[in-house]
């Protein structure tokens, strides 16, 4: 795989700017920090070797290039496009953050830093971080609110056996949102030593342009994949949108495609109305602002506090959007659309029955919007939905949520086997 | 309406340092712990000799800010403080008080009030300024272009980890005074004044002629002492909210006082 083309070319004396949002809003002490790490991301994407290596790195370490399935019992089911799945899932910690994660690692190598920190939601991005920082012989430390601590514990069994340090947020909603301002305010202090791995395409330049590069790798493969599969290119791609990074990763392989409609699917919990959800364009709740480093679409009030956001998964929980997807939106080049909660566990359990894949709750979301629109759709049409991640994780939410009386059992008698 | 904002910031500061060493600026995060106890810090203020205050605006997400200062935040969101309520305590206080006041927050709230908007409210609520701590000086040119024509100062931060090339670009659009944090880090934790600051006090000098104020980690009255000869503005912040938790309105009225009396 050649490396990526120049993907943004900033409008003169607009660096890191998508249309009217991005930019980089940072505490002063933190300005020499992004302009280091600016420059040593431009150094590395100019350098040939460093993507030939990211690549040679995800080939032998985590697992890619990840496959394009194609689903014949979900397309017969659906009777209109035919329904083919990029494989997320399959990378080494069961997510498309792997990507992020070892491009920043190769970074971090030529910056020399010996620490890394990252906040995590789902938990995905902090075990792919522990993964990371193990492998390459970092210190680590990760921060999750305590709300996804209790929500999502397996994975923070598994940061701390990996080695890294868990550190629970217990302030504002105690969530994604909070666990990155916890990092901001770790690496105001920490920066001469310390990388903050930014799980998604947020935060300040040059932080979505960087996890877009990396995550990049999942639509250049798809592009190439359906075209040897199909002879064409699909007719749509599908992706859930907590941060953005999945959907921004598989949909630049496809942007310059006018003729492929690109989907993003945010949460829309229990329902736009009920105001527990996290659909900040689908929902048309959201509003520019500017907040933990960038300017975007948010969900917040007329005077600009953050609202609480609510989604069945842990890694949608979150207020804003990426920049580059906020422009795209604006722009009319990505519709957005949302999911219910019930519509994800319903199209998750559909989809385990169907084809024996297993999607993460986050990676439902854009399940249910291909399902939704592929009857429309003609069998002439190819349709591509990004799997970002794996379902593992979300066992007890989706053992609760399909009421699994003999999973409940399990965790009783294991509960009784540790009383003291 | 006070005088001292009609005769500029910059000038206040340096007929203030005409007859004293040192001034001291206070902090207070207004709705915590309540209205009414921020018109008692400001009243306290006022009685000790403080110089200057800074009134900071509650926000969800304050990333520059240490512990006390996001629970202050968060409990003052929770406990209902709006713009409006800001403002009329804001406007209250400048009727009353003689300091000038300084808006401190994050630059959502200007944002989203609008950059007009925002330089007519605290003009009218006859402030003199204000800090954004997250508003870098390449974002801020057309705010702080309209807030210079209403006679506010946007009030600019320098800190130990800028380069001398980044120093000298924020002194040439600084006005009023420049906020030099004294450590890395957020607000809150205590600052080792012996290392570095000095040091660090002089690359600020060398980029800018204004007043310089030293804050984060200034906690205690001999750390106002240490000020002294190097800075020209003590800035004290988590400290006095920490001292009205641990020490009533009594100790902080105290509190204050032997800060202020490190200042003649
Ligand atoms: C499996 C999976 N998919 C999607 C997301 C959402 O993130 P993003 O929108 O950045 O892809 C997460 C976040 O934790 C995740 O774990």
């Amino acid at each position: 795989m050649t490396m990526p083309a120049e993907l943004f070319p900033w409008a003169p004396g607009r660096e890191g700017y998508y249309g009217d949002f991005g930019g980089a809003f940072v505490p002063e002490m933190l300005h020499e920090t992004l302009a280091e790490l600016r420059a040593a991301f431009d150094n590395a994407r100019r350098d040939p070797a460093f993507w030939k290596s990211y690549v040679e790195v995800m080939s032998t370490y985590a697992g890619r290039p990840t496959p394009v399935t194609y689903c014949d019992n979900l397309t017969r089911r659906f009777g209109g496009a035919r329904i083919y799945v990029k494989r997320e899932d399959l990378n080494h910690t069961g997510a498309h953050k792997a990507n992020n994660v070892m491009g920043q690692g190769l970074l971090v190598q030529r910056m020399g830093k010996p620490r890394v920190i990252a906040e995590t939601g789902a938990g995905q991005h902090g075990v792919a971080t522990a993964t990371m920082a193990a492998r390459l012989g970092l210190a680590c430390t990760i921060y999750m609110g305590e709300e996804d601590i209790a929500r999502q514990r397996p994975n923070v069994f598994w940061m701390e056996q990996l080695g890294a340090d868990v550190v629970a947020v217990t302030d504002g909603t105690r969530t994604l949102k909070d666990a990155i301002n916890a990092c901001l305010r770790d690496w105001a202090e920490s920066m001469a030593d310390t990388h903050y791995v930014l799980g998604t395409v947020c935060g300040p330049h040059p932080f979505p342009q960087m996890v877009t590069y990396f995550q990049s790798i999942i639509g250049h493969e798809a592009r190439t994949q359906m075209l040897d599969a199909t002879g064409e290119l699909p007719r749509r791609v599908y992706a859930c949108v907590g941060g953005g990074s999945n959907a921004s990763g598989v949909f630049a392989g496809f942007l310059d495609d006018l003729s492929v409609e690109l989907v993003g699917v945010e949460a829309g919990g229990k329902g736009i109305d009920s105001g527990k959800h996290t659909a900040r364009l689908a929902g048309g709740k959201g509003r520019p602002g500017v907040a933990q480093g960038y300017k975007s679409v948010f969900l917040q009030n007329e005077e600009g506090l953050m609202q609480d956001t609510y989604s069945v998964a842990a890694g949608l929980d979150y207020i804003g959007i990426g920049p580059m997807l906020a422009d795209l939106h604006q722009r009319g080049r990505v519709r957005f659309e949302s999911a219910t909660d019930s519509e994800v566990v319903e199209a998750l359990r559909l989809t385990m029955r169907s084809e024996g894949l297993i999607p993460a709750l986050e990676s439902a979301h854009a399940f249910v919007a291909a399902f939704r629109e592929a009857p429309s759709l003609s069998s002439a049409d190819a349709v591509l939905v990004n799997q970002s991640g794996r379902g593992d994780k979300d066992i007890f939410t989706v053992a609760d949520a399909l009421g699994d009386e003999g999973w409940k059992d399990f965790i009783r008698r294991k509960a009784a086997s540790y009383e003291r | 309406m006070t005088g001292a904002r009609t005769a500029g910031l910059e000038s206040h500061v340096r007929e203030r340092l005409a007859k004293k060493p040192l001034l001291l600026m206070a902090h207070v995060v207004v709705g915590y712990p309540s209205l009414d106890a921020n018109w008692a810090m400001l009243e306290a203020m006022d009685g000790a000799g403080v110089d200057l205050v800074e009134l900071q605006l509650p926000f969800t997400e304050p990333i520059a800010d240490g512990p006390s200062f996001v629970k202050a935040n968060h409990d003052a969101i929770q406990a209902g403080t709006a713009w409006r309520a800001y403002f009329d305590l804001t406007a209250r206080a400048a009727t009353r008080f003689s300091f000038p006041i300084l808006f401190m927050g994050y630059y959502n709230s200007v944002f989203r009030m609008g950059a007009e908007r925002f330089c007519a409210r605290l003009s009218e609520a006859g402030m003199s300024g204000f800090i954004l701590a997250d508003l870098p000086p390449e974002e801020a040119a057309e705010l702080n272009a309209m807030a210079r024509g209403r006679e506010l100062d946007p009030i600019l931060l320098m800190t130990p980890t800028n380069s001398p090339a980044r120093l000298a670009e924020i002194g040439r659009q600084a006005s009023g005074f420049v906020y030099c944090t004294a450590r890395k880090g957020v607000t809150g934790r205590k600052t080792d004044l012996s290392q570095g600051v000095a040091a660090f006090l002089e690359r600020c000098r060398t980029a800018t002629s204004l007043p310089l104020g030293l804050g984060f980690g200034i906690k205690t009255a001999a750390d106002v002492r240490e000020v002294r000869g190097l800075a020209n503005i003590a800035i004290v912040g988590t400290a006095c909210l920490e001292v009205w938790e641990e020490r009533g309105a009594d100790g902080y009225r105290q509190f204050l006082k032997t800060l202020a009396a490190e200042t003649v």
